[in-house]
């Protein structure tokens, strides 16, 4: 690990000060924010991530860790942990997607350190941006070229990928978040906003680019709003393991029904793209039908239709289908 | 190497840590002076910590990089923490950090300062009376090399404490993220059964 500083800041306004070379992704970026730091630290040591300045921010779980829950939606702290928002009764109940899509990540220790801001930033596991010994990454060294595209792709990305990158999103929290309509409290030096969290990680093309964050910007809160859809959700994870495990494919479902027919569906997925993808075109199948296997079948080959694949992951498409109607037909047997 | 490491002559360890020399580890009496005073790098890359180990303060100097999974093990002489991976990716070197268990080699020594950190060191009773968790390891024959066993241990230890451990299924999954490569699993759901009944009869 290279040599760097290390700075604790006790507040937001300190942060965003502190953090001003955070950038937006980059390995060489010279700040980094530390929270949980299971990411952060295992990248520092693979010499993926290169701050020459690690600001602390955990003393801002003070006031940027409460879990609240009320009639017009969730508030979930950017500091709590994976481990607290998962255990919260609130979230357990009401809105079940995102309890399982923690409960279903990593492990019990790793969800006791890992921070809500950070899951949502955590970065990808392709082992060619994480193995420094191959040059060609244009996540790691823009314009150097992608060695997954030619090289073992078993589980990278199949939507929103272009000819720079494939490498997946590897979250499970961020892909609920998105299926919810969630969006992040952001603060920095200029104020505060509201980013929907669909739109926290850019599109492909700059891959070295990550999110969306202005300099010395923090996620400090994601909100959720209420709907009749909340409680009829539910997070369903495919795996090469039974647990501790990053998914091949996952999606997240939440159905307003009318009896047996949809009135609304809001779908994300996981273990399939670039960054956390809600399958809107999914939706649009389904609103005003009568839930059918059939009609199930016929969302997800709108879901995949634009999937592009490279090999090794060319299995991806129709995994990401089957996973996909199992969740619907799960989420429409509910009893809520 | 440290005078105050205990040790006197060559051993494997002081061998092996070579590369960690000039370290001062020496316990102190006084509490941690923790509070949120900003915490700076020291010139040359190195940080002045106070870290709270098994009930016990100790003054450290040490390079700011270090883990505290390294801090244990190779500053403190600690080694019952064990270094698997690395990466928060086998759960050996899992400790309690204010009683929650986390990763100690994801876990920089300097961000540690001002919390409790419990080592499988820490876990038996000042008489030397093993914790229940320990002895039903040890009956239960919940482990073969013993490498992952302190991690599987204490890590065991909090999934009780949490009331993860309510179902042989629920000890498997919130035990998954520690990982046995001898494959003594299911010796040590057996053994987190038993230290369970045994904690809730004390109880």
């Amino acid at each position: 690990m290279r040599l760097f500083s290390y700075q604790r800041v006790p507040d937001l306004e300190n942060a965003s000060r502190a953090g001003r070379d955070t950038g937006q992704g980059q390995g060489d970026a010279p700040v980094q924010f530390l929270a949980g730091g299971t990411t952060l630290i295992d990248l520092m040591k693979l010499d993926v991530l290169r701050p020459s300045r690690v600001v602390d921010i955990t003393a801002l779980r003070d006031r940027h860790a409460r879990i609240e829950a009320g009639p017009n939606g969730l508030r979930l702290g950017a500091l709590a942990t994976m481990a607290q928002a998962a255990d919260h009764p609130a979230v357990a109940t009401d809105y079940p997607v995102l309890a399982q899509s923690l409960q279903l990540a990593a492990s019990a220790q790793l969800r006791n350190m890992a921070t809500l801001g950070g899951n949502v930033l955590q970065r990808t596991r392709c082992p060619y941006y994480r193995d420094t010994s191959w040059t060609a990454c244009n996540k790691r060294n823009p314009g150097s070229g992608c060695a997954a595209m030619g090289g073992f792709n078993r589980n990278h990305a199949v939507l929103g990928v272009d000819g720079s990158c494939i490498a997946q999103y590897p979250g499970d929290f961020a892909v609920a978040l998105a299926a919810l309509d969630a969006q992040a409290e952001v603060a920095g030096p200029t104020g505060q906003r509201l980013v929907a969290v669909e739109r926290l990680h850019r599109p492909s093309g700059q891959p070295h680019l990550e999110h969306t964050l202005g300099p010395g910007e923090l996620i400090t809160a994601y909100r959720v709003p209420a709907g009749p859809w909340t409680r009829r959700s539910l997070y369903l994870k495919i795996r090469d393991r039974e647990s501790y495990e990053f998914a091949i494919a996952s999606a997240a479902v939440a159905l307003d029904m009318d009896g047996d027919t949809v009135r609304e569906a809001r779908i994300a997925l996981g273990g399939m793209a670039y960054r956390p993808w809600r399958a809107r075109d999914a939706e649009a199948v389904l609103t005003g039908k009568p839930l059918t296997e059939d009609l199930a079948h016929q969302a997800a080959r709108a879901a995949l239709a634009g999937a592009v694949t490279h090999g090794d992951n060319a299995y991806k498409p129709e995994l990401g289908r089957r996973t996909m109607v199992r969740a619907l037909m799960q989420a429409k047997a509910l009893e809520v | 190497m440290s005078s105050s490491s205990g040790l006197s002559g060559p051993s494997r360890r002081n061998f092996l840590g070579a590369a960690a020399a000039g370290v001062a580890a020496a316990p102190i009496a006084t509490a941690s002076s923790h509070a949120e005073a900003p915490l700076e790098a020291v010139a040359g890359g190195r940080s002045n910590v106070t870290l709270n180990v098994n009930g016990r303060d100790h003054r450290l100097t040490l390079d700011t990089r270090t883990s505290l999974l390294d801090a244990l093990r190779e500053h403190l002489q600690l080694t019952g923490t064990k270094k698997g991976c690395d990466h928060g990716q086998c759960g050996a070197c899992t400790v309690h950090l204010d009683g929650a268990r986390v990763l100690s080699c994801l876990t920089l020594v300097v961000a540690a300062e001002g919390a409790a950190v419990t080592t499988i060191e820490g876990l038996a009773a000042p008489d030397g009376t093993l914790h229940p968790m320990q002895q039903a390891f040890i009956d239960n024959d919940g482990f073969q090399c013993g490498y992952c066993t302190p991690g599987q241990i204490l890590s065991a230890v909090a999934c009780v404490k949490e009331g993860h451990a309510e179902t042989d299924a629920d000890i498997r999954e919130y035990m998954s993220g520690n990982l046995c490569r001898c494959a003594a699993y299911p010796k040590i759901v057996a053994a987190i059964r038993q230290a369970r009944d045994q904690t809730k009869a004390i109880g």
